[in-house]
């Protein structure tokens, strides 16, 4: 109990109040800001029965905040701290196995973190993310989740993580530079080594990489046949010499124009089309990658508080819908989806027509961890 | 022999901080690496106790990143000390004494700012909105310098300059300005006197400098990284990727081991190789 909520003035109290009752902070966050939350929890704790639980203990210090690139609203957070008075210290990082290499060397100092659907049993296994407490997200509600996107989060019974959002892996093209109409993987690496030489980027990351060089070859996105992964490989390296980076962070490398086209998820080629109409995005009709990301409690967080609370936070429908236009990925809670305005829930971005998703694979656990794939990608990279 | 017992006890206590700091800060995560070089991937990743060559064998599968670290950290030295020379000699030499210091702190200046907000900076100079497109003005269209091993060197001119200067300034400053007048009468072109006497004595400068930018250079990974796009590879970016993405520590540690003989193999013979020729030098001029 480190905060210590100064004096309210009247009028700040009442406007607290009115946002209390729209709904739009929660009755932890009121009691929080207004200070009448630590008064209670002064006056309960005498009585032993009233003592208060944990999770609405009052928050402090600061939360640190893993996740991927462009993938939240500022303003979201930053009115988080606003109500709670907890820091946020944002990381991103460019792949699941580099999150997953960082937990396995130790002390992280993570408090949340955003593992996708293949990564999550990988985690329970190592022993590196705890059990969620469902009792500390009472604005989670599993029932309103859409189920393909969620099973993963719950191991045996248990829930370890609940869904933030869901998304495809196609590819984008700018098609002022780019006049081909590509519809495939073929066409995409092909063209690479022709007419789009020296401006294409592909992820820093086996899963997708990979995955799609498979699909090139019209295997699936998830071998971890030898065979099938060396011919993966050879186009890769074949490719290597014409590509313009090697970077899941293309999006820069894109609005400047040094690179024509990418290896792309959902969130990107919205937040790309919104400025840059001339940007389009392909799911390639071989098919590719779906799949669904999750908040996570890695063990050993230091406050452990403050990281319910960013994920109730969060996944409140009224600011989860702000998430969801601030990053353009769709999100798996249809409350949520209820708030987003409707040309989004139009946009063939976010969701791609049926034909376009039944090839779709989701990526598998063993995808992510073979060390083959690891070292191929490797390879690829130092060729 | 009182006196000698207590000044050896003094002289313990004075080396004992750094020698606590080089036992388990350097010595000790040595020896760490050296024993995980042999060991094996555990199946999701990190390290599995066991005892193979497998990790060493195995090292020509990164002989790119190898050769491009061997090739372009040399020649980034080479190039920045051609570049830092002539500054360093204009400062020591040419400059007025009031101004050294200001001129100085000047070439410092850039180490104010963050490494990565610089690199930043140049992957906007060096992308097809920046130079190229100034270039493209003169003639020279469509150039690509970004994401190529020449983007790397500039960067390493630029980041690695003001490591290159003061050790270089140093030894022309000290330089006994009347074996300039004595080159010149007996004769000497100003040319020869550069090559004859300035450049030999400045010598000691260019080692220690070329040294310091040398060794960053063979470790570097953030430089390739950022001006190289993950296409210019190095060591250094092998490492990054072994242990931060593909968890093969074992393998990781075999590849560091490998950079560590390396380093200490040129770098070995390149003193050797400077010290005879400033040695020679000198003897000479006596």
């Amino acid at each position: 109990m480190t905060k210590v909520t100064g004096h309210i003035s009247a009028e700040e109290f009442l406007a607290q109040l009115r946002r209390y009752q729209k709904g739009s902070i929660s009755r932890r966050q009121f009691l929080g800001v207004t200070g009448l939350g630590l008064a209670t929890a002064v006056l309960s704790s005498a009585v032993p029965g009233f003592r208060p639980r944990k999770a609405h203990a009052a928050l402090s210090g600061t939360v640190n905040f893993t996740t991927w690139p462009s993938y939240f609203a500022q303003e979201n957070l930053d009115n988080f701290t606003k109500e709670t008075g907890v820091k946020i210290n944002v990381a991103v990082f460019g792949s699941n196995e580099e999150m997953l290499a960082k937990l396995q060397a130790g002390s992280t100092g993570w408090d949340v973190f955003v593992p996708t659907n293949y990564a999550i049993s990988t985690y329970k296994e190592l022993g590196l993310i705890e059990e969620l407490d469902l009792k500390r997200l009472p604005n989670y509600d599993a029932s309103t989740q859409e189920q393909r996107f969620t099973a993963e989060g719950v191991i045996d019974g248990k829930t370890y993580a609940v869904p933030k959002d869901w998304g495809t892996t196609g590819f984008v093209y700018n098609n002022k530079n780019i006049t081909q109409n590509p519809t495939s993987w073929k066409e995409f690496f092909d063209l690479t080594q022709g007419p789009w030489t020296g401006r294409v980027m592909v992820h820093d990351y086996q899963l997708t990489t990979i995955g799609n060089a498979l699909k090139y070859h019209g295997f699936s996105f998830n071998s971890n046949d030898e065979k099938e992964l060396a011919e993966a490989e050879k186009l890769l390296i074949a490719c290597k010499p014409h590509l313009f980076g090697i970077n899941s962070d293309y999006k820069p490398s894109l609005i400047s124009g040094d690179a024509w086209a990418s290896v792309c998820w959902t969130g990107d080629a919205t937040q790309l089309q919104r400025d840059m109409p001339e940007m389009k995005y392909v799911l390639a009709k071989e098919g590719g990658e779906i799949w669904s990301d999750f908040y996570a409690i890695p063990k050993g967080g230091q406050n452990v508080d403050a990281a319910y609370a960013l994920i109730d936070y969060l996944l409140t429908p009224e600011i989860n819908a702000k998430e969801v236009q601030a990053h353009g990925y769709p999100s798996t809670d249809s409350r949520t989806n209820k708030l987003v305005p409707k040309e989004m829930l139009e946009n063939p971005i976010l969701y791609p027509a049926a034909e376009l998703l039944s090839p779709l694979e989701f990526g598998a656990a063993a995808t992510l961890t073979n060390p083959l794939r690891a070292e191929i990608m490797a390879r690829f990279k130092a060729a | 022999m009182q006196d000698y017992r207590h000044s050896r006890w003094i002289t313990a206590a004075l080396l004992a901080p750094a020698g606590v700091f080089f036992v388990f800060l350097l010595i000790l995560p040595l020896v760490v690496v050296l024993v995980y070089s042999f060991g094996a991937r555990a199946p999701a990743g990190g390290y599995e106790a066991a005892f193979t060559f497998d990790n060493y064998l195995n090292l020509p599968a990164r002989g790119k990143a190898f050769f491009n670290t061997l090739t372009l950290a040399p020649l980034g030295t080479l190039l920045t000390a051609i570049a830092a020379f002539p500054v360093a000699y204009i400062l020591a030499l040419k400059t007025d004494p009031k101004w050294r210091v200001t001129l100085l702190v000047l070439i410092m200046a850039p180490f104010w700012t963050s490494q990565l907000l610089r690199y930043y900076a140049w992957i906007m100079l060096l992308g097809s909105k920046g130079i190229p497109s100034w270039l493209a003005y003169i003639g020279i269209a469509d150039l690509r310098i970004i994401n190529t091993p020449t983007a790397v060197l500039i960067g390493a001119v630029y980041g690695f300059l003001p490591l290159m200067v003061p050790p270089i300034y140093v030894s022309l400053e000290k330089l006994d300005k009347r074996l300039l007048e004595a080159s010149a009468d007996l004769g000497a072109t100003p040319l020869r006197t550069f090559f004859q006497v300035t450049l030999p004595l400045a010598l000691p400068g260019v080692a220690t400098g070329s040294m310091l930018v040398f060794i960053l250079l063979m470790g570097d990974y953030i430089l390739p990284q950022y001006l190289g796009g993950g296409k210019v590879f190095f060591i250094g970016n092998a490492l990054v990727d072994l242990f931060l993405q593909s968890r093969n520590w074992p393998y990781g540690a075999a590849v560091s081991v490998a950079l560590v003989l390396i380093m200490f193999l040129t770098i070995s013979l390149y003193m050797r190789f400077i010290l005879s020729r400033t040695d020679k030098r000198r003897a000479a001029l006596v």
